[in-house]
């Protein structure tokens, strides 16, 4: 056996490979997207892209129905968007073992939102394991997908991002196949609606033989402290891990399996202390149940936090009531620093375009782009969710909203954003959407996806075609742009705001972090100083390679002097931007070479 | 005896790389190790934390604030960003080396001496120029690698081990000059 250092998520793919899956799909998603990226290097498993959540849970689900072992990893509003799937798959049942995952993010380092999905579990009657560290995210995969088919039963797997981040060391094992398993058509069992009704009963006793299973289930174990204090501790999830750091005196009830909870394993065990601290990041998931049951002397969410991170020091505090010190903040200025487009980002131009055009409001969505809403561009009036961005355009023109426009990246255009632009068409709507195309999903690490004509291992594949996709769906204005020229996005937009019925200006410009954009060769630009107005309109662009010079200008007497721009030249890439908004056409390439030579 | 360990930069200065190295370095001498940081979002340019803790048997896979043992801070801001979580004594190494925020968020402004600052608190400031030294060496980028070296002096782990986990992590065309930038940072510290 050897010990390799690994992230939860490559744990995770491990577990999945060794436990024989077969078939994989999953859209990405922080802190989700390396499990899939890292399964995806193993042999024998066909691991894909799918273009959203609930395609990819239910081309697993499908998988897993015909005879094989299937996993559907997920961030955790991935699982909202595959919800549909996930709430009526258990009552059919599965054939060969069905593993979904939800990756969840305390904390909201790279989300929209926090959300505790173990009440997914509970909501669906799906049963749930909690690894705590990367070990137990390699074998809890493998555990799930056992009592998946022992129970005939799709089973959840829930971590959250600092599971899935962090390394720690795992012992791997070996891969172990199964036959794929006949499908018998049995359409009381697989058909479902017609039998919805005779299927309640069965899943209900299904839910208490599992409860019996959780009874008996080794990951959900006592382990012994020092003794010396007289409380215990019921905890699961990397939280155990916090805990157990913190508090190396009591008892801890650790759970694996949160759902169905082995309700007389924590009676038995609530019976034995004065009091029982029941540690839980987010929601009082635990707590709840344990209430329920009528257990009086439970210490929960009335002393723990459930907003954000549950950090290690804020139990400790709780607890022991050292108190941890704070940043030095009110003695020294610390400026955030927030994340930002990169140097050459397409979005940039697309951004500048929008803010030229006065009376309209943008109603944005889920992607790098996001960054739109915030300084210096503040472009993007709504964004909340996926796809979310072409139908609240509808909604705000329903409203009266005189002039809505939509933004939306290619990835989540693909994603969820055809079926509300097909709505717009068919009723009469005129929202426009720009669909930033930067021929990747760029957030999430440059991923594949239908647009981008590759696979995710890089194989070519059909390409779809925007235009072609958008006509078909009764689009009558569609207009290619530069997203690197402002001007022309601009009067794409201009002319699509007046086109009466729904209009889609495709923004086109690649992420720079794509293969193809870090080959292109890099000319970085210039500004001729004494050219140079002091207009500010470059800096506007939000570029960080434009710095403010130590050289002023000023128009007359009476006006301020301001500072000149210059260029980085170590970081510019070149992407002209900033030189198509310059009015005294000051910016050049440091070759003096005209653009494009 | 758990060895708790902080680095902290800014994104793109292989602050990730650093500390998954030293992760690798403490497993191949048989410790419990756990690393991690968050990634995924468009952080070019934002604040980058690594927690790595390593020992016998390593629970959280976070530090927590005021416990530290060293922090190795690749940009001077971020080490005062950080530095609340080193206990008392606690070693500070900070790279001599400012990358300004951009002028979006000029609300705040860069404090004038970290370093200075810093000194003034209960910590043991060690400054170097990893970021000239790894220039002079023909290649900014290895700065990481002389802010590891200059660690390295700090944590109880073997040279060999180092020199091992370098030779298997660090591609070949580039191996002579990462060895180099950690030799030089270690030679910093006296």
């Amino acid at each position: 056996m050897t010990k390799q250092l690994m992230s939860g998520d490559q744990a995770i793919a491990r577990g999945a490979w060794e436990a024989g899956v077969v078939f994989a799909s999953s859209y990405p998603g922080t802190p989700a997207t390396e499990i899939l990226e890292s399964l995806s290097h193993y042999q024998d498993v066909k691991a894909q892209w799918a273009v959203n959540e609930k395609v990819a849970f239910d081309e697993a689900m499908g998988a897993a129905i015909a005879g094989v072992r299937a996993f559907a990893p997920m961030k955790h509003v991935g699982l909202n968007v595959a919800a549909d799937s996930f709430m009526v798959f258990p009552y059919g049942g599965t054939n060969a073992g069905f593993v979904v995952l939800s990756a969840d993010d305390p904390g909201t380092h790279s989300s929209q939102n926090e959300q505790d999905n173990r009440y997914f579990a509970k909501f669906g009657k799906v049963p749930l394991l909690e690894p705590s560290d990367t070990q137990e995210a390699k074998d809890f995969v493998k555990l799930a997908f056992d009592i998946s088919e022992q129970f005939e039963s799709p089973v959840m797997i829930r971590v959250t991002l600092r599971l899935a981040h962090t390394k720690g060391m795992v012992e791997v094992g070996e891969r172990k196949t199964y036959p794929k398993k006949p499908f018998v058509k049995d359409n009381l069992k697989w058909v479902v609606p017609p039998f919805a009704k005779a299927h309640r009963g069965p899943l209900e006793n299904k839910l208490h033989a599992l409860e019996q299973f959780s009874e008996m289930f080794p990951e959900n174990k006592i382990e012994k402290g020092t003794g010396k204090v007289e409380y215990g501790v019921i905890t699961s999830g990397v939280i155990y891990q916090y805990a157990r750091e913190v508090l190396p005196d009591p008892d801890f009830l650790k759970l694996g399996m949160t759902y169905p909870l082995p309700k007389k394993m924590i009676l038995d065990f609530c019976a034995r202390y004065p009091q029982v601290y029941i540690i839980e990041e987010s929601e009082p998931f635990l707590e709840e149940q344990i209430r329920f049951w009528g257990v009086q002397n439970v210490i929960g969410k009335q002393v723990f936090t459930n907003m954000g991170e549950l950090l290690p020091e804020l139990i400790d505090q709780q607890m022991s009531g050292h108190i941890a010190p704070n940043d030095f903040s009110k003695e020294i200025g610390i400026p955030v620093r927030p994340p930002m487009l990169c140097i050459g980002c397409p979005h940039r131009g697309t951004f500048t375009a929008l803010n030229r055009i006065k009376g309209i409001t943008v109603n944005g969505d889920i992607g790098c782009y996001t960054l739109g809403g915030l300084p210096p561009y503040n472009t993007m009036n709504t964004s909340f969710e996926m796809g979310g961005s072409i139908a609240h355009a509808f909604g705000f023109e329903s409203a009266g909203e005189p002039r809505a426009v939509a933004i939306i990246g290619d990835s989540t255009f693909l994603h969820s954003g055809i079926p509300p632009l097909l709505d717009a068409v068919y009723n009469n709507g005129k929202t426009t959407v720009v669909i930033m195309d930067n021929a990747t999903t760029g957030m999430t690490g440059q991923e594949n996806h239908p647009g981008t004509g590759k696979d995710m291992h890089g194989k070519a594949t059909k390409r779809v075609n925007y235009e072609e996709l958008c006509r078909a769906l009764g689009v009558g204005f569609i207009k290619h742009a530069s997203a690197f020229n402002p001007g022309e996005v601009e009067a794409a937009v201009r002319e699509a705001i007046q086109w009466d019925g729904p209009s889609v200006v495709i923004s086109e410009g690649p992420c720079v972090l794509i293969p193809e954009s870090k080959a292109a060769p890099k000319i970085a630009f210039t500004v001729v100083a004494e050219e140079c107005i002091a207009c500010g309109l470059c800096f506007h662009t939000g570029c960080p390679a434009i710095l403010e010079s130590s050289e002023t200008y000023r128009a007359s007497e009476h006006q301020k002097a301001r500072p000149k721009a210059i260029i980085d030249p170590e970081v510019c890439v070149g992407c002209t931007l900033c030189a198509t908004v310059c009015p005294p056409e000051c910016i050049v390439r440091v070759d003096g070479k005209p653009w494009g030579a | 005896m758990t060895h708790n360990l902080l680095f902290a930069g800014v994104g793109g200065q292989g602050v990730v790389l650093a500390s998954e190295v030293l992760a690798r370095v403490a497993a191949s001498e048989g410790f419990d190790v756990k690393q991690g940081e968050v990634h995924g979002a468009a952080q070019r340019g934002g604040a980058v934390v690594s927690h790595i803790r390593f020992g016998e048997r390593v629970y959280s896979p976070l530090n927590l604030r005021g416990r530290v043992d060293l922090l190795v801070a690749f940009e001077q801001l971020e080490a005062v960003r950080w530095a609340h979580y080193l206990k008392p004594g606690g070693v500070l190494i900070i790279n001599d080396h400012r990358i300004e925020p951009t002028y979006l968020n000029a609300a705040i402004k860069y404090p004038a001496n970290p370093a200075e600052f810093l000194a003034s608190k209960s910590f043991r400031v060690v400054e170097l120029n990893a970021t000239r030294s790894a220039r002079e060496l023909g290649n900014e980028r290895v700065s990481s690698l002389v802010m590891l070296g200059a660690a390295s002096k700090f944590i109880p782990l073997k040279d060999e081990s180092w020199q091992q986990v370098l030779g298997e992590r660090i591609p070949a065309k580039l191996l002579d000059i990462n060895r180099r930038a950690f030799a030089a940072g270690r030679n910093a510290i006296a």
